[in-house]
């Protein structure tokens, strides 16, 4: 194929198109203005005829760049799939004609609107170039551990037995983790309703047995370098010897640790023996052996045991934990039930505020210690106290309000989980107060060589960030995959689910490596970003910016992309002030061309031009959603989709304004602690940049309500169409934009 | 008092709860109750209770074994079933209600003056003797349940329904002597005061 462009423009006349629109008229346009080497009709251009006809024009023709004018980019994607060519959509479907009603009044803006998506389809496509392979392919099947917990062990498992080999890397003595010091593990199955063997031993057995998997005990990581399919990992021993190994990605599974219950001297602990913290309890459960559990103290069988729910956490004391560890519940039910089935004479209360069972089988464990006669009270404690030759337990009953001293053997405390999460690298140095988490020496786990820090960014309390609903073992390194309750509190079920499915991520991650394609959640897009080192001017936005720190530097201070890293969010190509970063497929030129060649009427016509930038994951399908549900918006709208709001250039904006444009609307995700954003930090970023637009607007003398910005879900197919009428109205108030030519 | 009622009883211990479980009727499902407090929303006299159900359950595990057995609360219930119907956990809140009541006046502890206490009593006092109710000597019976002066007010008030009754057939003033009796009355007692004695040995405490 030579390198000359040829455009092939096809425009569908099918889901009433053809009887909305002028399609000769349309035809026209992308023959005349667009420059369309090839101009074709169709009455059904998604059926085989239709596509058959297209394919036909780019074996036979020489057609490279395909502008289909039908519906939605995200409608018929399989058809309309071409291998080879640089294609763009413009969307007459969702995009215009059901948009807006079927009247006659309406026909000549509908066909307007149409005529410009035309133009901007017939525009954008000449900017594109088709996606090559990127030279940052590399094939390494390995796959790293860190940490040989229940999580480590799961994953190594998991991926030995999808045929991939494996190395753990434990930093303690023996595999197994935390629970390797428990007795008996929450039930898995069926009917719920007695502690399981924690199956640990089996575990490490089937991680020895197996060929694929590498164990490194008494090791950490040392150093990691590099990209998905192409990580490099010193593993040092506590002896001092290295080895370095290549991996193609990396699951981190480096858990969590007690809460130190030392902090709670209110609730007795460190003052009597008699009061211990779950692990505590698991020990003694351990040393009796299924035998009568004694106290720490004098050895006394204990007849009466009570279970101090959320000590030190779910509260926002100083020192303690802020959040649910999510496990404690079920842990005490289990724990109260090694007393209960040695001997169902002993009293066994758990004091909880709300009692919380996560999990398929959490409440049929409830119900079975319930069942086995365990006591549950609603309340506080305020106080727990050694009196003599036992521990006395002040508390406030939230049922029957009062406050009660009882008096027990053995006091256990639930307190929580903190993860092993490395170092924070966003946290300002020295102080560190916010998470509520208390101030321990940090190691880091991964020593990452990154630019931008040395382990996995933390979301909030110290846990890594992950998305919990959409996309829970993503983190922001590419590559690298965090499972298990280093990602936020959780049981040992739900660890060994979590560490499964970052198993398949991990796969997943370095299959795509090797093809040099995205993993999510662009997965399988071949673009990757691209500079043009003449113009940088080494600002270094982009290497800051990146929330996927996929950019390093190189000796020249360069950028120095990881494509194998990146997601193909566009952050750079929105950072760079010199614009020098694009995308084969998607760059300033793609959408900067497409707001140039919308025909913006004279002053006097009252038509103005709304520029609307829709993030193509949440905002863009809820406009499509609106369109389906026949939401109807303003006429003078002009959608452009968006990677990401964060690959937004503030020169698209200044451009708009330019050419006369009379407003500006900028659709993202949520952004923040619960954000929705795809790329963690794109629409965040991009909420910082066009807080500052203001100046621009000032300079060109235009009123502020011209731009705005708004967070939109995808379930917002009300909210999106009323934000550009809200646009719509705005321009009404303040007046047509004096700049049109 | 019998024994179980000079027995100690520790807070938060489960020794009353045992107790309940061995003694009252569906007792066993005292431990399921899961404290949401739906029973105590659902039922319609709730706020007449001094204890409403959730409350009666969490005392029983508080060990509060005066409290529960002497309240008047139980016997406030009036089988409505909706507790039943939407209690989350399927507990037989009626039955158990029922239950602590029965086990209360078993043990002769159940609060003195009750109205649906004394009703009761006398209402199984009249079935007993002759084994049918007796209408007329029940309605009386009930009048007079609070005094004399209290039982003449009460007759004289409902005395135009008496009279209308009377006329249209629908009591008969001849009930007052003897009544209508079942084939076998005697019989009947005889089953009873066996039935009586079965459970006075199944339960310690029962036949007073």
């Amino acid at each position: 194929m030579s390198d000359e462009i040829k455009t092939g423009a096809y425009i569908c006349k099918g889901c009433g198109l053809g009887e909305r629109l002028d399609c000769d008229q349309l035809a026209t346009i992308a023959e005349r203005e667009g420059k369309a080497h090839i101009v074709k009709q169709h009455d059904f251009l998604c059926n085989a005829e239709g596509v058959a006809m297209i394919q036909n024009d780019i074996d036979n023709e020489g057609v490279n760049r395909v502008t289909i004018c039908a519906c939605s980019r995200r409608s018929k994607t399989e058809a309309f799939h071409f291998d080879n060519v640089a294609i763009g959509r413009a969307n007459l479907r969702e995009g215009v004609i059901w948009v807006r009603p079927d009247t006659d009044e309406a026909r000549e803006t509908t066909q307007e609107m149409a005529a410009d998506y035309v133009r901007m389809g017939c525009a954008e496509v000449k900017y594109m170039t088709p996606p090559h392979v990127s030279a940052d392919v590399a094939s390494d099947d390995h796959i790293l551990v860190a940490g040989g917990g229940v999580v480590g062990m799961t994953a190594g498992i998991e991926a030995a037995a999808a045929g991939y080999p494996v190395t753990i890397v434990e930093k303690g003595g023996v595999l197994g983790g935390s629970a390797h010091d428990e007795y008996k593990r929450i039930p898995e199955s069926m009917p719920y309703a007695d502690p399981e063997d924690t199956g640990v031993a089996e575990m490490v057995a089937k991680v020895e047995a197996d060929s694929r998997i590498t164990v490194h005990l008494n090791s950490t990581i040392t150093k990691t370098s590099g990209a998905p399919g192409r990580f490099s990992a010193d593993i040092s021993t506590e002896s001092g010897s290295t080895t370095t190994a290549n991996f193609g990605a990396i699951i981190m599974a480096s858990g969590a640790r007690n809460y130190d219950a030392n902090q709670l001297p209110e609730l007795g602990y460190g003052k009597t023996p008699d009061v211990v913290d779950q692990a505590g309890l698991e020990k003694l459960a351990i040393e009796a052996n299924g035998g009568p559990i004694k106290r720490p103290s004098d050895g006394k069988e204990v007849e009466n045991v009570v279970f101090v729910q959320c000590a030190g956490q779910r509260s926002t004391k100083e020192g303690h934990l802020p959040y649910c560890s999510g496990h404690c519940c079920l842990t005490s039910i289990k724990q109260a039930m090694y007393f209960k089935d040695q001997n169902p004479g002993i009293d066994t209360n758990i004091i909880y505020t709300d009692l919380r069972t996560p999990g398929a089988g959490g409440e049929d464990f409830y119900r079975s210690g319930q069942d086995k006669g365990i006591t549950f009270t609603k309340g506080v404690v305020s106080e727990v106290t050694a009196n003599g030759g036992s521990v006395q337990v002040k508390f406030q009953d939230l049922i029957l309000d009062q406050e009660v001293n009882e008096s027990a053997d053995l006091v256990v405390l639930a307190t929580g989980q903190i993860p092993n999460s490395g170092i924070d690298i966003e946290a300002a140095p020295a102080e560190d107060e916010e998470g509520g988490a208390p101030e321990v020496a940090v190691e880091s786990i991964l020593n990452l060589t990154y630019r931008q820090g040395k382990d996995l960014p933390h979301l909030k309390y110290g846990f890594n960030d992950s998305h919990f609903i959409c996309f829970p073992y993503e983190t922001r390194r590419t590559g690298i995959y965090s499972a298990g309750p280093v990602r936020r509190p959780m049981d040992m079920l739900q660890a060994k689910e979590d560490a499964t499915g970052a198993a398949l991520k991990a796969i997943q991650a370095l299959e795509n490596a090797k093809l040099g394609r995205a993993a999510h959640p662009r997965s399988g897009d071949l673009s990757y970003p691209s500079f043009r080192k003449e113009g940088c001017t080494q600002c270094k936005r982009c290497t800051v910016e990146c929330p996927f720190g996929a950019i390093d530097e190189d000796e020249e201070r360069y950028p120095q992309f990881n494509e194998a890293r990146c997601r193909r969010c566009g952050t750079c190509m929105g950072a760079c002030p010199v614009r020098v970063i694009s995308f084969e497929n998607y760059s300033v030129d793609t959408v900067g061309q497409q707001l140039k060649n919308v025909d913006i009427p004279d002053e006097f016509d009252e038509k103005p031009r709304i520029l609307v930038l829709a993030c193509e994951n949440d905002a863009y399908p809820a406009l499509d959603m609106a369109a389906q549900n026949g939401n109807h918006y303003s006429e003078f709208a002009r959608v452009i989709p968006v990677r990401c709001l964060g690959s937004v250039n503030t020169i698209w904006v200044t451009d708009a304004l330019n050419s006369g444009y009379d407003g500006i609307v900028l659709m993202g995700c949520q952004k923040g602690e619960n954000y929705q954003c795809h790329f963690v930090k794109g629409s965040e970023i991009a909420h910082v940049r066009m807080s500052k637009i203001d100046d621009t607007l000032e300079q060109l003398n235009l009123e502020k309500e011209r731009v705005e910005t708004y967070e939109v879900a995808i379930t917002d197919i009300e909210r999106a169409p009323k934000l550009i009428n809200d646009m719509a109205e705005a321009v009404e108030k303040v007046g047509m934009s004096p700049f049109k030519f | 008092m019998s024994d179980a009622n000079t027995q100690m009883v520790e807070q938060y211990r489960n020794n009353f709860l045992r107790e309940v479980e061995e003694n009252v009727e569906e007792g066993e499902w005292v431990k399921m109750c899961m404290q949401c407090g739906v029973c105590s929303g659902s039922c319609p006299l709730g706020p007449h209770w001094d204890h409403p159900p959730q409350e009666l359950f969490m005392m029983i595990r508080a060990g509060k074994r005066d409290e529960v057995l002497q309240s008047t609360s139980m016997w406030m219930c009036t089988s409505c079933y909706n507790c039943i119907v939407r209690c989350p956990r399927e507990l037989p809140i009626t039955h158990i209600m029922h239950g602590l009541a029965h086990y209360a006046k078993r043990l002769g502890i159940a609060p003195k003056g009750q109205p649906t206490e004394k009703f009761s009593q006398l209402f199984w006092n009249n079935l007993v003797k002759t084994g049918r109710v007796n209408e007329l000597k029940l309605g009386l019976a009930l009048y007079f349940m609070n005094g004399i002066g209290e039982g003449i007010k009460t007759s004289l008030k409902m005395k135009d329904i008496g009279l209308g009754m009377l006329l249209s057939k629908r009591l008969s003033p001849m009930e007052l002597i003897g009544g209508h009796k079942c084939k076998d009355a005697k019989g009947l007692q005889s089953i009873l005061e066996k039935a009586q004695e079965l459970e006075a040995a199944r339960i310690p405490t029962a036949g007073k």
